[in-house]
């Protein structure tokens, strides 16, 4: 809240707020409650804003979950993660698969209506059947989002360290890519459109006003790949505008102490180059299944995007992995499975 | 004629030669303090940032010395680098004097012998001055005991300068005026004046550098160049202040510039001799030789269409650059370019750089050759610098390539790493000597070919900075020469094919593959890369294709972190050309000529 206020200068409208990274509901209705309140108090916050809360199915009750709602939340992002056991405890999660089912089941009957689901796959010794099933009992209660992440090692893990040591083999490269396939596939026939490399979103076909896919795509995830300007607020967290990005203190008593000194913790920021954010664009860009807005590209940089890139797009185009058409340059499904090796053939000839 | 002195000024790169230069402007007030900037002389952006001359320039300095006398004292600037020796010899040869330059620090170095012997050949009175005593580092002592050990000079006569700072300036300029002779001749006689260098001003024309040794020169004579008697009337004389000052006329000692429509730099050529046609002189100065390009690279342009601007490019370089030699030359992998001669690497690397900068150019340059001899079993001769000319190996007799001399200067205890440099490099040995208690000149002939990579920096990096090198070329030796095609996809790519002696063929092969595939980028398909000779495989290397591998969450940082990547991975990589169906970025085919990994 200190740090709120010493960025309330930052003069932007916010029409989505987003209580995350790490268990936030670990806290009570009425912490997160006065969290919402002072941001208010210091940001321009739209009255229709998407207010989303990270939730952690074994720190919550149906009695919390109402009470986040009457503080403001009307996005709940479940960290489900899996509703395998074993998977769970490779994981190293601390709630059951019932605690899982029941933290949909719960957010549902305290009347969320925008509720995002977070799973992870391609976990060791994972089959097509067993990662389907999954899927499968996530959307029991239709959430309106799910966000469906590949495990990655992140090197300096405990996971990564282990697998390091051998003691588990990760699926093979085929079989990921299967499972990543599959996803896509399944959650189409299911009525969930894939926007992004992870995220997926419910298509609601009966609501004439607002496209359901449109409106249940997430706010916030999508700001970090459409270059919109962000604040973000606690250790570690980045903040976004163009051309500048920067962030804060990693290190929590650091951040603490800075704060509790009346300075903001900012600990690093970056000011983008021209080509720098060409880069960014068409990563980010790549990620969604919209692909690069071609049209937005040339305004902003003042290339000829075709020409640019045609050395590489030719043959991308030919081999079915990238297509483009007047305005949108995107990969195919068979595309996404090769983004880090297409990306930088692109990146290359910045 | 009296109260003129001529003198350069000899050192080793980096001895501060640039800043004592701008220091003796400046305290001569040649040019205004606000018009100044540093590097006063090197006017290219490559000279500035190198730190290294590569034009010759020339600035008439007014000076009132302690007698109350002025003198014009014409400093001749000469470039600072192996490639160019022809080129100071002859700036060398109009002088009377030259300052040797030595850093207080670093000492005595194989280009400040070089350059010295140099000197001595045109017997010049040499100034030591010690440079850089304002630094920590600064050991006059020993660098004294140097001047008279190494260089057999009287160590008192040296000057301490900081050129930096502006210590001892006035010392230099007095000295120059007290001990450089002025210079001889006679202003009655025939005109005979050496060309020292050119350059190429848009509006005028050659602009041609000189020194007068006999007669004078004024506007209206008509002059010839003695080496092609080609007759040029003179539109301007006179004499470089920074900028040009004309003058009635220039006669004997003097050095200056004239200006007769001539069209390109290639008609003026260093170290001809100039004279009047009307009344010629009896004989040219000696020691003119044509430059001769000793390193061959072919230049391409990234875009299929930039071969016009690359044309352009080169036609204007060539107006200030007459060492540069070009025709065309086409390859199946990269198309329409030209095949290059230069007088070094350095000089092949000036004019790339160029080209890119100036021209605004993406270029793609081959594997540098030297231009080897093949006698063939007819008993003609083949004279060779192109891998894609190389004829039949069956049909070849004898091959001999060009060997230099190269001469070494170390502290003794890199005797063992340089001699292992050095004969890995099939070098030999010839002899050594102490200079001083630990320091050591060797010599070794070396195979040209074998230093136009990166000899010089592995030199560097094996002596810690400590050593220098120069050298001479010497004579051609028979070779055993093989023709390394590397092969993409079973694809000879002929742009990176290479001549390379046989004992070396599988090694290059293996390196050439290596950089290869750590240089191409993963594409759709599997790649082979191949090094050949004749029809036989020698080395191989595979790049995988493209690997499924979808990535992580992309959120906040996440995006810093993943450009960061990219930024990594694109180093060098910006300019693609497609070979076939790969994708070969531009550093592949400079990364093939490194020999080393590092």
């Amino acid at each position: 809240m200190i740090e709120m206020n010493l960025k309330s200068g930052f003069a932007l409208t916010f029409d989505s707020l987003y209580i995350g990274g790490g268990t936030p509901s670990v806290f009570g209705a009425e912490t997160i409650g006065r969290i919402i309140e002072a941001a208010h108090r210091s940001f321009n916050i739209l009255k229709d804003a998407e207010i989303t809360l990270e939730v952690n199915p074994d720190t919550i009750t149906p009695e919390k979950l109402e009470g986040f709602r009457r503080g403001g939340v009307n996005r709940i992002n479940i960290g489900v993660q899996s509703y395998n056991p074993e998977n769970l405890n490779f994981l190293g999660r601390l709630h059951s698969d019932s605690d899982a089912d029941l933290a949909g089941k719960w957010a549902r009957e305290a009347g969320f209506e925008n509720i995002c689901l977070d799973l992870i796959y391609g976990i060791p010794g994972q089959t097509k059947k067993a990662w389907v099933a999954d899927l499968e009992r996530a959307l029991s209660f239709a959430p309106e989002h799910l966000s469906c992440y590949l495990l990655t090692y992140e090197p300096g893990t405990p996971l990564d360290a282990s697998r390091q040591k051998g003691r588990f083999h990760p699926l093979n490269d085929d079989k990921i890519s299967d499972l990543f396939t599959s996803t896509i596939e399944f959650l189409a026939a299911r009525g969930y459109a894939q926007y992004e490399m992870s995220n997926f979103a419910r298509i609601d076909s009966d609501n004439t006003e607002k496209p359901g896919f449109e409106q249940n795509r997430s706010r916030h995830n999508r700001k970090y790949w459409l270059f919109t300007p962000y604040l973000g607020l606690g250790p570690t967290s980045h903040s976004f505008k163009e051309p500048e990005r920067f962030w804060n203190q990693p290190d929590v008593p650091d951040y603490i102490n800075e704060l509790a000194a009346g300075r903001l913790p900012p600990s690093g920021r970056e000011m983008l180059s021209r080509s720098q954010l060409m880069m960014e664009a068409i990563y980010l860009g790549l990620r969604q299944t919209e692909g690069i807005r071609t049209e937005a590209f040339e305004e902003k940089f003042a290339v000829d995007f075709q020409r640019q890139f045609s050395d590489t797009l030719e043959g991308l185009e030919e081999k079915g992995l990238i297509r483009s058409t007047q305005n949108r340059c995107a990969l195919t499904h068979k595309g996404m499975l090769f983004l880090d090796s297409i990306v930088p053939l692109l990146v290359n000839q910045i | 004629m009296i109260n003129i002195r001529n003198f350069s000024i000899i050192a080793h790169i980096d001895h501060g030669k640039s800043t004592l230069s701008d220091r003796l402007i400046q305290a001569t007030n040649v040019v205004l303090d606000r018009d100044f900037q540093d590097q006063i002389l090197d006017t290219m952006d490559i000279e500035r940032e190198r730190g290294i001359t590569i034009k010759s320039q020339t600035i008439c300095l007014p000076y009132t010395a302690k007698d109350n006398q002025t003198y014009m004292l014409n400093l001749i600037d000469t470039p600072g680098h192996v490639d160019f020796t022809y080129e100071v010899s002859r700036a060398l040869a109009s002088c009377e004097g030259a300052l040797l330059l030595i850093d207080a620090s670093q000492g005595v170095e194989a280009q400040t012998l070089a350059n010295l012997y140099l000197a001595m050949e045109h017997n010049l009175k040499i100034i030591p001055v010690i440079n850089k005593i304002d630094l920590p580092s600064a050991d006059v002592e020993r660098i004294k005991q140097q001047i008279e050990d190494d260089l057999g000079l009287d160590p008192e006569s040296a000057i301490l300068t900081s050129a930096k700072e502006g210590t001892g300036i006035e010392e230099v300029l007095e000295s120059i005026v007290k001990d450089l002779p002025p210079p001889a001749g006679d202003p009655e006689a025939p005109l005979k004046a050496l060309i020292f260098d050119s350059h190429y001003d848009p509006y005028r024309g050659t602009v041609v550098n000189f020194r007068v040794f006999q007669g004078r020169v004024q506007a209206k004579d008509v002059v010839t160049f003695m080496s092609n008697d080609v007759a040029h009337k003179v539109e301007e004389v006179g004499i470089f202040q920074i900028v040009r000052v004309p003058q009635k006329q220039l006669s004997a000692g003097q050095v200056g510039y004239l200006i007769a429509g001539i069209k390109t730099v290639s008609d003026t050529r260093c170290g001809d001799t100039i004279t009047l046609r009307d009344r010629p002189c009896s004989a040219s100065m000696p020691g003119f030789k044509e430059a001769k390009p000793v390193v061959f690279s072919s230049i391409y342009p990234v875009a299929t269409d930039g071969y016009e601007e690359l044309a352009v490019g080169l036609e204007k370089l060539k107006l200030n650059d007459a060492s540069l030699i070009y025709e065309k030359d086409t390859s199946v992998a990269l198309g329409f370019g030209f095949r290059c001669g230069f007088l070094g690497l350095l000089h092949l690397e000036v004019v790339q750089e160029r080209l890119e900068r100036e021209y605004g150019l993406s270029l793609i340059m081959t594997a540098p050759s030297v231009r080897y001899q093949l006698i063939m079993n007819d008993g003609s001769t083949l004279i060779i610098d192109n891998p894609s000319l190389y004829p039949d190996p069956t049909k070849i007799q004898t091959t001999m390539e060009p060997f230099i001399r190269a001469s070494i200067i170390i502290p003794d205890r890199y005797m063992g790493p340089v001699m292992k440099l050095c004969l890995d490099r099939r070098g030999s040995n010839t002899n050594y000597q102490y200079l001083t208690s630990s320091r050591l000149e060797m010599f070794f002939e070396l195979p040209l070919a074998e230093v136009v990579y990166d000899f010089y920096d592995k030199l560097k990096s094996i002596t810690k900075g400590y050593g220098s090198f120069d050298y001479e070329l010497k004579d051609y030796k028979e070779t055993d020469l093989a023709k390394l095609d590397i092969l993409i996809n079973g694809e000879r790519v002929d742009a990176l094919s290479q001549l390379v002696h046989k004992d070396r063929a599988v090694e290059r092969a293996k390196r050439a593959c290596e950089k290869l595939r750590d240089e191409i980028p993963r594409q759709q398909f599997k790649i082979a890369v191949q090094g050949a000779v004749g029809g036989n495989i020698i080395a191989r290397k595979t790049i995988s294709a493209f690997r499924k591998d979808v990535t992580a969450k992309c959120y906040g940082g996440d995006v810093t972190r993943k450009r960061k990547l990219l930024e990594k991975q694109k180093k060098g990589k910006k300019r693609m050309k497609m070979v076939g169906q790969v994708m070969i970025p531009q550093s592949a085919f400079m990364s093939v000529l490194k020999t080393d990994t590092d």
